[in-house]
């Protein structure tokens, strides 16, 4: 009897676990997040780049509205540059060849605008008168011959060229033109020596 | 009588429109207070506990907008004087420092204002890296706060010409020249010669609107330091906001 009982106990509690257990699932089943009807795509759905009517016409909208976004924004950058500068010319007029000594280094330039103009037997050439280690103004020695930079001893040859001190490279050339007989230099024009350009033509005037 | 009259005030719709809630110390109403307003609603409704643990936050962000409330506000005012023209801006800047009533008040609190703005927010910055506030899922929102750094700085910066004397114009000088050594698009940085890049076409000459520090680049400046900067630090401003609450609030000591 009593192992009966004891049997019949433990059937009950053994169905009563599998019931609990197919509740359990059943629980389960129903907190598990179902997919929702939206997320589902029709089901004739042809994608984005399927070609038909509305696609197309959706294309084209989207080519107007950022073909649009792209030229008013290219438009305003240009907007940004503007056409005129209320600001001093760079050129200036700097008189005829024969205002200036064969040989010599000439200063008359050098508060107003920071231009050394050098003639030579050859021609003439314009200095711009920075210093190319950290922008300080050298002076023109005239008894030593060469430029010298206050600040850190940079040393230049007559010719703008670099021999001594921190210096990374030569002093620039500006550019330099006969305009009528009158010698035109634009500070807005810079010849590097070591890119090759004193070579160019704007960089020295030839003038015999 | 009165009483009467308090009643029907509070039951009319002008009312109704303006306070939409009791004063009703419910958990429910508190929320609603928060939820329904237009201005707090970026607001998280619930605080945690450690959002006011001012030892873990320090509270830089919070000063960081107040102080951007408040030069906004005093910057308005300033507009009502200044005029950004090279023959009147620096008369002006004089004349609300000594004689508009309470000019120099006004200019004084926009000027220490925006320096503190830019010490707060490194300050704000300097939290968050040291509390690891950066890493997931805060990781985007740091990305918005290195770009509201920058456009602080920018604010900073297009504001230091504005007074027009001698130490804006040379700071802005030492500022922009700076751009110009950018790579390929200024005329002094490297490569430039590659694209053509002049001294007058450059991005710096973009910033001036000229080749040198000059009334176009005052106007500019202008333009970009009272409308443009603060219209799109508002717009990431709200972002930065706005993630906080999607990444689990305000960081605290146990996450």
């Amino acid at each position: 009897m009593s192992n009966e009982k004891e049997n019949n106990d433990v059937g009950n509690s053994k169905q009563e676990e599998q019931k609990n257990e197919a509740q359990e699932q059943q629980q389960q089943k129903k907190v598990r997040p179902r997919k929702a009807k939206q997320d589902k795509p029709p089901a004739d759905d042809q994608g984005i780049w399927r070609m038909n009517r509305r696609n197309v016409f959706t294309f084209a909208g989207w080519l107007a509205f950022l073909g649009f976004i792209a030229t008013a924004t290219l438009g305003f950058l240009r907007y940004l540059f503007p056409r005129v500068l209320f600001e001093p010319p760079t050129a200036f007029r700097a008189g005829t060849p024969d205002d200036y000594v064969i040989g010599e280094v000439d200063t008359r330039w050098m508060e107003q605008y920071r231009v050394w103009v050098v003639r030579t037997r050859t021609g003439i050439y314009a200095l711009h008168a920075v210093c190319t280690h950290l922008g300080c103004t050298p002076r023109w020695l005239d008894t030593e011959g060469q430029f010298k930079c206050p600040c850190h001893g940079s040393g230049f040859t007559q010719e703008g060229v670099n021999f001594e001190g921190p210096a990374p490279r030569p002093l620039e050339r500006l550019h330099i033109a006969m305009e009528n007989g009158v010698i035109v230099i634009d500070r807005g024009i810079r010849y590097r020596e070591e890119l090759g350009q004193w070579a160019e033509p704007g960089a020295f005037l030839e003038y015999t | 009588m009165l009483g009467n009259l308090m009643e029907k005030f509070r039951k009319s719709d002008v009312y109704k429109s303006i306070f939409r809630h009791d004063y009703k110390d419910t958990q429910r109403n508190r929320a609603l207070q928060i939820l329904d307003n237009v201005w707090l609603h970026l607001h998280p409704v619930r605080l945690p506990r450690h959002g006011v643990n001012l030892r873990y936050t320090w509270g830089m962000g919070g000063i960081t907008f107040f102080l951007f409330i408040v030069l906004t506000i005093t910057g308005v005012i300033l507009m009502f004087y200044y005029r950004p023209a090279g023959e009147y801006a620096y008369d002006d800047m004089k004349y609300l420092m000594n004689d508009v009533p309470f000019g120099p008040l006004m200019r004084n609190m926009h000027r220490w204002a925006a320096h503190g703005m830019v010490i707060t927010v490194m300050l704000h910055m300097f939290r968050v890296f040291l509390t690891g506030s950066y890493k997931p899922p805060r990781q985007f929102n740091w990305v918005i706060g290195v770009v509201l750094l920058l456009l602080t700085f920018l604010l900073s910066f297009t504001g230091y010409l504005l007074p027009w004397d001698q130490l804006a114009l040379w700071a802005v000088t030492v500022g922009t020249n700076m751009a110009a050594a950018t790579p390929l698009l200024g005329h002094e940085g490297p490569f430039s010669e590659m694209l053509g890049v002049r001294m007058d076409n450059d991005v710096r000459f973009l910033l001036l609107g000229g080749t040198q520090v000059g009334p176009a680049a005052l106007i500019r400046f202008y333009v970009l330091h009272c409308i443009f900067l603060p219209i799109v630090i508002a717009i990431f401003m709200a972002v930065h906001f706005w993630r906080v609450r999607k990444d689990g609030g305000i960081s605290g000591p146990n996450q």
